[in-house]
Parts: C-alpha cells; structure tokens; sequence
C-alpha cells in the first residue's frame, strides 16, 4: 500500500493548478498530487458537456517516459520493449500508440499505459500512482539498450468530445488529419507538442504534452473557445466507467491477468500461440494458455435493476446466500446511459450477458445484470 | 418553527409533535446532483444519531443522521423519480421523510435558523 501522510503541503501540484483554482475547482489528493475533482457546475454537468461538447482534463500527473535506444534505431526499443509486455510493438509504425500492457511472472498486470512510436523513440504514458515504480522497472530491464527519461517538464491535457477536433483545429488545422491512435508532432502557438488522438472517456478527442512553461498560454487559449469546459476527475471517473474503461489498482492489478480483465484485443496476434513472436513477456505461460483456453474470472459490465449506485463490493448468487461469488471493483452513476453503471468479476459460467446476481449494498442485496462493458459507445473517428 | 442540525439537515416542527426533515441547500450543493435517495421504511424506530437516510450524487453516497427521537411517518416517494429536487428545492418539494418526535424536548437542543446561516457562512 501507498505511504500516505496527510499533509497538505507533501502534495504535488500540476502546472495548471493556478488555472483550476481560479476556476473553482474542488481539489482532493490523487496519486501525490493536488487535484481538481470537480468544478462549479458539478460532475454531472461536466460529463454530460464532455459527451456534448468538449472537455479539458489536467491529466499531467501521469508519469511521461521517453525510451530512446542508443543505438538510434527504435526497433531496438520496440524489441526491448517486447519482454516487458505482450504487445506488438516492432510493428507499430512512427506515428501510431497502442494500448499494452506491463505484465508480471504470475501474469498479472503491473500497469497499464499508452506506447507511442514517435520514429526516434518510444513515449510511454503510465498511471500516476505507479509511475516511479514504473520508470524503476522500466529503467532496470530497458537500460542496458536504451536512455530512459521521465519527462518531468512536459504537462499533459486531454481535450476530448464532439467538439475537440473543431476546437484544437482553431491552433493546428492538421489535426484534423490525425486518425484514432495517431501521434503528431504538432505546434500550438508556436509551441513544439506531442498530440495523440487518443482519450480515456469513449470520447473523440486529443492527448496534448506540452512543455510546463507554455502549458498555461496554451489552455488558457482552448478555454477561450465557449465549447469548452474544465473536467475534474470525479467526470473522468464516470466518462471511464461508462465507456467501461478499467480503472488500474480497481479493475485490474497484479491479481488479474489481461485474459481476466477481458483485455485480450489488446494482445496482437503475433505474440500468441503460433505467431512470429509468440510469448517471450513475463507471464507468457500463464496468459497465453488463458487466450487458448480462456480464464476462470472474467471482468464483466454490471447494470443495476434498481437506480441505487453499486458502487463496489462483493456479489452473491441469490438473495440469501453467503458465498461470495464474485466482486464489483467499480461503479458510479452513469450520466449519459441515465442509470447505474458497475463493472466487476465473475465465475466464467456468469458471464453471459442478462445473467441476474446481487451485489451488496448497506447490507442490502441488490440484483444487477450482466451487460457487454461498454454501457456507451465509444465515437472514436477510426 | 424552523429547526437546523451542525449536520446540515433542517426540520420543520410541527404543532402535532411531527417533523418534516431534510438537508439544507448549502449540503445539496456541497453533494452535488443527487442520483439516488435511499429513504427508511415508514415505521422504523430511529434514535437521534441513526443513519436514516442515504442521499447519493456521481462522487458519493453520504448519511443523513436522524436529529431527534422517534418513528418514521412518511417518506417523500417523489424523489424515487426525481431525486434531484432535493438540489432545486432542499427545503420544500426535496423534504427526505417525516418522523413523529418520540421526546420533542430534543428539539430545543438544534439551531434556529440564524444560527445555522452564521455557521455556514
């Protein structure tokens, strides 16, 4: 567990915690950082703008590591990257990200993280709360072909929605080019940024990195633009959880393989059972016979009967029994489905969709069903 | 009269030794849009302290405490269906239950209203 202090003051702030302050933000500790939970108008409001229009996340708290191989050819980062996850990423060309994962012995899930080719070296944007251990563990098993750096000095912001395209198109018209998981490098108001066409909300929409020193200049410039608004994190929660987008350390961690996180698309072909590069990643023998032959648990969307939040908490077969059968790790209410929305694991011979179980809640039993994952569907422009 | 607790609930004390009871505008607005009420069964027995209600936005589900003695009379069924009238009308159409005051000495303890205001400011 996190060592967690209490003090105020033992808390990072964004480079943009001056901006979220004079917007009213709510702020809560996150990860070691200070940071904006909501503002003014609510979470609600700022889901619901984010799916209509366009919403603006302080996403800088997420670690930014860039692998440079020194040898200068970033194949040989991508190989080296291999052994770490069961992604393809040899074949991911300059100018793509791809979602993957870092895996351990037991198959588990140490992280998960966005891997961009930016053509001279790989970027790798991981969770906030593991980022130290990941450029760690990171630094430990790349370094001996590749110079790693946590890029410190560059913020990052999400303008995701409808409306981000239009919006960021005002500073850059070519992103207007870039497709879903494009990596551009791109300049707003004269400023060098990476740009990816990526998000976490089923949203549309950009990841922006941005030296620290211009990161105000430039959000202060897409706040201009009336379709957008600031989102705290309490909005990214639910936008996530709607989409049915895992939350690292609740729906999945090192207890949970990629097969039982229901992640298995995000494993190419050729690093399973039969392909080029089949296995050669921590827990290639447990993960690789779960794609075959599938897992015992496996992660499934959860829709309450009743409008009563389930929230977490363990899952039972019937009303009355005591044996629990499986847990909700996350849920909210959903503002755009207008209904509670969980997400939680199952026994594999519960997971057809309609399949009633009850959740507990205030020590209530609670019936929900299960429902495919994504309670929304994403709009990304493929 | 107008009774309020330092746990933002209001109580408006009626002259049958019955109280209608419900969070302040200032807690709705701190919770945020409420999605769900979770309200007693009419008849439940509640000791002041007791968590009878739960009022529950996108962030969080929090308590509501009963402020006084006594038995649940009533519940506001209409907020099943719109549970944010307790965010546009904390204190008339968004009332949570009723509870008929088992020793409405207990009332004389709470704050009237220019109290609270001061506290909330």
């Amino acid at each position: 567990m996190a060592h967690q202090s209490g003090m105020e003051n033992d808390l990072r702030k964004t480079s943009l915690f001056a901006i979220h302050q004079r917007l009213g933000a709510s702020f809560v500790p996150f990860a070691g950082y200070e940071m904006p939970v909501q503002f003014p108008n609510g979470i609600m409001h700022e889901h619901k703008h984010t799916r209509t229009s366009a919403g603006l996340f302080d996403v800088s708290h997420m670690g930014q590591i860039i692998v440079r191989p020194k040898s200068g050819a970033v194949q040989d980062a991508a190989t080296a990257l291999e052994a770490l996850v069961p992604m393809d990423i040899l074949d991911l060309p300059a100018g793509r990200q791809r979602y993957a994962l870092l895996t351990n012995q037991d198959g588990g899930i140490l992280d998960d993280c966005m891997v961009a080719n930016l053509g001279d070296a790989l970027m790798i944007v991981v969770n906030a709360a593991c980022k130290q251990t990941d450029f760690q563990y990171l630094h430990t098993h790349l370094s001996p072909s590749c110079h790693l750096e946590m890029l410190e000095d560059h913020a990052l912001i999400a303008l995701q929605g409808p409306k981000a395209e239009k919006v960021l198109a005002a500073l850059a018209p070519k992103v207007v080019e870039m497709r879903f998981m494009d990596v551009r490098a791109v300049s707003l108001l004269g400023v060098q940024c990476h740009v990816s066409r990526s998000g976490y909300t089923g949203e549309d929409g950009y990841e922006i990195s941005i030296p620290v020193q211009h990161v105000e200049a430039i959000v202060e410039a897409l706040l201009d633009h009336s379709e957008v608004a600031a989102i705290g994190l309490g909005a990214r929660d639910s936008l996530r959880l709607e989409a049915g987008l895992c939350l690292y350390g609740s729906d999945m961690d090192t207890n949970t393989t990629p097969v039982e996180a229901a992640l298995e698309w995000s494993i190419q072909k050729c690093r399973r059972t039969g392909g080029s590069r089949a296995g050669g990643f921590p827990g290639a023998d447990v993960i690789l016979k779960q794609l075959d032959n599938g897992a015992a648990k496996r992660r499934v969307g959860l829709r309450p009967e009743t409008r009563m939040p389930v929230r977490g908490g363990s899952l039972y077969a019937d009303e009355s029994s005591t044996v629990q059968i499986g847990t909700v790790t996350s849920g909210g209410f959903g503002p755009s489905v207008d209904w509670p929305v969980a997400m939680g694991y199952l026994p594999i011979d519960l997971t057809a969709p309609k399949t009633l179980v009850f959740a507990e809640v205030r020590g209530k039993r609670v019936p929900v069903r299960v429902e495919p994952l994504q309670f929304y569907l994403p709009t990304y422009k493929r | 009269m107008l009774k309020f607790t330092e746990d933002h609930e209001w109580l408006r004390v009626h002259s049958d030794q019955s109280a209608t009871i419900g969070i302040t505008a200032y807690a709705a607005d701190k919770l945020g849009e409420l999605v769900f009420v979770d309200l007693p069964e009419i008849g439940r027995r509640v000791k002041k302290g007791d968590e009878v209600v739960v009022v529950e936005s996108c962030k969080a589900a929090s308590d509501v405490y009963a402020p006084v003695d006594g038995e649940v009379i009533a519940v506001n069924d209409e907020l099943t269906q719109s549970p944010n009238m307790v965010n546009t009308a904390p204190m008339e159409a968004g009332w949570l239950f009723k509870i008929k005051l088992s020793r409405p000495s207990q009332v004389d303890g709470l704050m009237d209203e220019k109290t609270y205001s001061a506290l909330v400011e």
